[in-house]
């Protein structure tokens, strides 16, 4: 490496540290809010730092709040709709990816025209569906609507595209049944795609926000994210703790982020979303 | 009863393709139909929930656009009614305008950082697996919460951009309470969030673009501006092409961070289609009206992305 490229590479870096610390900004802003007592917050001095760290915001709402349902719902929102999508997808990805049967691209092409649907065209007739179902107000009303995942769908059916046909024939053979052959060999193979599918599936339903809007109705039933609009019209100007309920609120995904960062930021692209 | 005896299968070698491959072709139809059986089957689950929520509702849509609803009372056949009102509404042409113009600044910018990003992350660099999960971060954090610190870091009286941008003599910017700077916020925030999608995106397409051809071009002596205009940017075409599409189908949908950090004001300033669907069918419970308003939404989704189709179409041809 000669004078010039060291040079490039410093540059490099130095635009991407900058970069960084853009991006992060934000972030760290919530953290100072969050320790920052409310007396702090109304001066108009710019403090980089709390000068006293204030955990009150932490405490406070926390017992005022069901936050704690929130945060339960939320979990098991996500975690059932992460199970059922997955599996219905899998399933799907499968039998379009590999099984001949009638009607299977005019279905297929059915599905994946959705992708283009924003999800609030259809959010009314949705809606009176879940209430005709009874629905309303129940978690499974939040999970049911969103198992219509094309997304999911897709990336299963092109990863599973990939599949060599030969071990699915010499299974076959052996006279294994599909549903065999789809859970001794199909799936071991499918690591990665599960990992991805699980992975962004909980995200979109951790962060979603529009639907559980529309359907949850009391304060306890409430996710966190619907919970935390509740808490920015309750609190109004008192941004310290709801920057620390936001904190708390985002601990899950991070940590899921950080665990699998890899595959947020390479998964999209192997999946053949390109 | 062969395939409750066969033995628990490891991931068999390709190697065993030639294996009974003569009475395989015997068995052809009973194997064909029983293959139809098994995929209509694996299919059902998703198939069902497709059929029930998402086409069903799409046909329905349609159906209620042609009603009149106040609150749950009794739907009034309206015919067009509910279309001529949209086009006499300046609440939703404002809404339109609004979208448009936060689509076509925000995709845009997104697609110009996440190239940059892209470009500057692609080659090995100390940290770098570190600086592109960074730069995604944002994409993982929802909606909701980037709203609230959006609507904290960009407060007009205490917000931490106003007391940088003061002293620097550029502000106080009226950020909440005139229409162009709120959307300008939201765009801000909109690319905060999109940038991350784009640069990894870009990133993988940048693999696909052979060494050699760069190593051709620098030979020729071309500049890093030259190189980057006459074959990064051709190569990477395709993907700008999608990152284009999903970008204007996602921007036409903004809801989360206008519905929190600014509620569509002041007055109707950052309106877009999606907050104005909502509030129409859900706090105004004008669910005609707002289904109406979603088959718009819908036509001009289509549209623009069979525009787009056609003109990334005639530009491969030509």
């Amino acid at each position: 490496m000669n004078a010039h490229e060291r040079r490039a590479v410093r540059l490099r870096v130095a635009l991407a540290v900058t970069g960084t610390l853009a991006m992060l900004f934000p972030v760290y802003w919530m953290v100072v809010t969050a320790l920052s007592s409310p007396a702090e917050l109304q001066q108009s001095a710019l403090r980089l730092w709390p000068s006293s760290i204030n955990w009150a915001n932490f405490s406070g709402p926390w017992g005022k709040f069901p936050y704690a349902d929130w945060f339960v719902n939320s979990v098991v929102i996500a975690v059932l709709a992460v199970v059922l999508t997955v599996v219905v997808n899998l399933m799907a990805g499968y039998a379009f990816a590999k099984l001949r049967f009638p009607g299977r691209n005019v279905l297929f092409l059915l599905i994946i025209s959705t992708l283009m649907v924003p999800v609030q065209v259809v959010m009314v007739p949705q809606f009176h569906l879940v209430v005709d179902f009874g629905l309303l107000g129940s978690d499974w009303g939040v999970i049911l609507p969103r198992l219509a995942e094309a997304f999911g769908l897709f990336m299963a059916r092109q990863f599973m595209m990939a599949v060599p046909d030969e071990l699915l024939e010499a299974a076959q053979v052996d006279g294994s049944a599909q549903w065999r052959t789809f859970t001794r060999v199909v799936l071991p193979l499918c690591r990665p795609l599960i990992a991805v599918l699980v992975i962004f599936t909980f995200m979109w339903r951790w962060n979603e926000f529009a639907w559980p809007l529309i359907v949850l109705k009391e304060p306890e039933s409430y996710t966190l994210q619907v919970g935390l609009l509740f808490l920015k019209n309750q609190y109004g100007q008192d941004y310290g703790a709801l920057m620390a309920m936001s904190l708390v609120s985002m601990i899950p995904m991070l940590v899921v982020f950080t665990l699998f960062q890899r595959h947020f930021v390479e998964g999209m692209a192997r999946s053949g979303i390109k | 009863m062969a395939s409750v005896s066969s033995p628990p299968l490891e991931a068999p070698p390709p190697s065993g393709t030639a294996r009974g491959a003569g009475p395989r072709f015997a068995r052809m139809r009973g194997r064909r139909g029983r293959e139809a059986a098994a995929g209509l089957l694996f299919a059902a689950p998703a198939v069902a929930v497709f059929a029930v929520f998402m086409f069903w509702p799409l046909i329905r849509v349609v159906w209620l656009s042609f009603q009149q609803t106040r609150g749950f009372g009794i739907a009034k056949w309206v015919g067009l009614g509910n279309y001529q009102d949209i086009l006499a509404d300046t609440v939703f042409w404002r809404a339109l305008l609004n979208t448009a113009l936060y689509t076509a600044v925000s995709v845009p910018l997104c697609l110009v950082a996440g190239l940059a990003a892209a470009l500057l992350l692609n080659r090995a660099m100390p940290g770098r697996g570190l600086f592109r999960a960074v730069f995604y971060l944002p994409a993982v954090i929802s909606g909701v919460s980037s709203a609230i610190i959006a609507a904290w870091m960009f407060n007009e009286d205490l917000g931490v951009v106003n007391k940088v941008l003061e002293p620097l003599g550029l502000g106080p910017v009226h950020w909440q309470s005139e229409g162009m700077p709120a959307m300008l916020s939201l765009v801000a925030v909109g690319l905060w969030i999109g940038l991350g999608f784009n640069m990894v995106v870009y990133l993988a397409a940048l693999q696909g673009i052979p060494r050699h051809v760069y190593e051709a071009a620098r030979c020729d002596g071309a500049s890093w501006w030259q190189t980057l205009r006459s074959i990064t940017i051709p190569s990477l075409g395709p993907t700008t092409f999608f990152l284009v599409v999903i970008g204007v189908i996602n921007s036409f949908q903004v809801f989360d961070i206008v519905y929190v950090m600014t509620g569509g004001g002041p007055g109707n300033a950052t309106t877009m289609l999606v907050t104005y669907a909502y509030s129409t069918g859900f706090e105004q419970r004008q669910q005609g009206y707002a289904s109406a308003i979603g088959v718009v939404l819908y036509l001009i989704v289509l549209a623009m992305t069979l525009l787009q189709w056609r003109v990334n179409k005639r530009r491969d041809v030509a």
